[in-house]
């Protein structure tokens, strides 16, 4: 699936990935290979991109939103810091 | 003869120094425009990607969607966002902005205004001084946005007038700023911040999956208003960005020009005189000579 986090001020990650984990609003989540259509609000928390199982990548997030559709996810996010 | 001739030397050479300050200051402006610039194409995935969703989930939603930052009241108090830049040499630029705000408030809020009910936040220094001065009630808490452009600054502001709004404290809120066409010309706006405008049910037909809501849909907007608002706030005050070093790249082009004109005129009498000097200093000699020889 391809995985794109947006912020306001730049393209901050874009690409293939194997999943990714986010902090829902209701809990952590994680979203894998051909999910189902969704959006979601993101709470506090970190976002763990999951380039291949074992090569991960970590951003700090304030709140933000995440769409997934037809293998694409696509996440919201304003305030973002690397981890 | 000799005087006016390094006096019209030392006119050169001032308009010449400042032909250099105002060629530079164009360069200057040129690439911050460029800066700008890509600032907006930047923030434009962003933003087209939240409407989207704002669309995604209003179309699965019946009727409209009722939200405490589009409620309509009686507009008693009334709040102007008004972006200018903090610095001059800009040609009409602040000037255009500044006049919109009063043309703006002159039309529609005039009674409003005689209550003395309309406050006007500023970014940018210089509309701030312009509209204190005018005696108009003005608020510098966001007036420094500029020195440190960051989406941060801006959603503070924008959260303010959120805050104030659901408060109570103002019934609408506008934004007056110069949308960026190109680099000559600016449209100086005023759009609607508060209340939303009502989120219309138009992509309703086209329902193009069968999304989960995670919360639930009505706590989705809730949470997407804001960041939309957000957005738009942080767009204009890109836009102004763009549109101060726009018009400052062309009024110093103009300056530029202008100096180059001046500078043509100025050689010419330089060399007249200059000519004139020899001509003298020649007749001098040769009447001289002639004088000794008779």
């Amino acid at each position: 699936m391809t995985l794109e986090i947006l912020t306001p001020e730049k393209k901050l990650y874009s690409g293939e990935v194997y999943g990714v984990q986010l902090p829902g609003t209701d809990g952590l989540f994680e979203v894998l290979n051909n999910h189902a259509p969704l959006i979601s609000a993101l709470g506090k928390g970190s976002v763990k991109i999951l380039i291949s199982k074992s090569n991960t990548e970590n951003y700090t997030i304030s709140g933000g939103f995440v769409e997934v559709l037809n293998n694409k996810a696509t996440v919201l996010v304003e305030n973002v810091k690397e981890a | 003869m000799a005087g006016q001739l390094k006096e019209v030397r030392n006119r050169i050479k001032s308009v010449q120094s400042t032909q250099q300050i105002t060629k530079a200051m164009k360069m200057v402006s040129a690439a911050k425009l460029r800066r700008a610039q890509d600032a907006i194409v930047q923030m434009r995935p962003y933003a087209q990607k939240l409407q989207e969703m704002l669309s995604n989930i209003v179309s699965n939603i019946e009727g409209g969607a009722s939200l405490k930052l589009a409620e309509e009241r009686a507009i008693e108090k009334v709040l102007l966002i008004v972006i200018t830049s903090d610095r001059g040499l800009a040609g009409a630029y602040n000037a255009n902005v500044i006049k919109a705000a009063k043309q703006s408030i002159a039309d529609k809020y005039e009674a409003q205004f005689k209550k003395s009910n309309v406050t006007i936040w500023n970014i940018g220094k210089k509309g701030y001084e312009a509209l204190s001065k005018a005696g108009y009630k003005t608020d510098a808490a966001h007036k420094d946005i500029f020195l440190n452009l960051t989406f941060e600054n801006v959603q503070a502001a924008a959260q303010a007038a959120m805050k104030a709004f659901e408060n109570s404290e103002f019934d609408a809120v506008e934004i007056v700023y110069s949308q960026f066409k190109n680099a000559a010309t600016q449209a100086f706006v005023v759009e609607q911040f508060l209340p939303i405008p009502k989120v219309e049910n138009k992509a309703a037909k086209n329902i193009k999956a069968d999304f989960i809501f995670q919360p639930n849909k009505e706590a989705l907007i809730a949470e997407l208003m804001p960041k939309i608002l957000n957005t738009q706030l942080f767009k204009a005050v890109l836009d102004a960005h763009a549109s101060e070093h726009g018009a400052r790249m062309t009024a110093m082009d103009k300056a530029s020009e202008n100096a180059n004109e001046l500078l043509k005129t100025l050689k010419i009498s330089y060399n007249r005189a200059r000519q004139a000097a020899i001509t003298t200093e020649l007749t001098e000699i040769v009447s001289g000579a002639a004088a000794l020889q008779g």
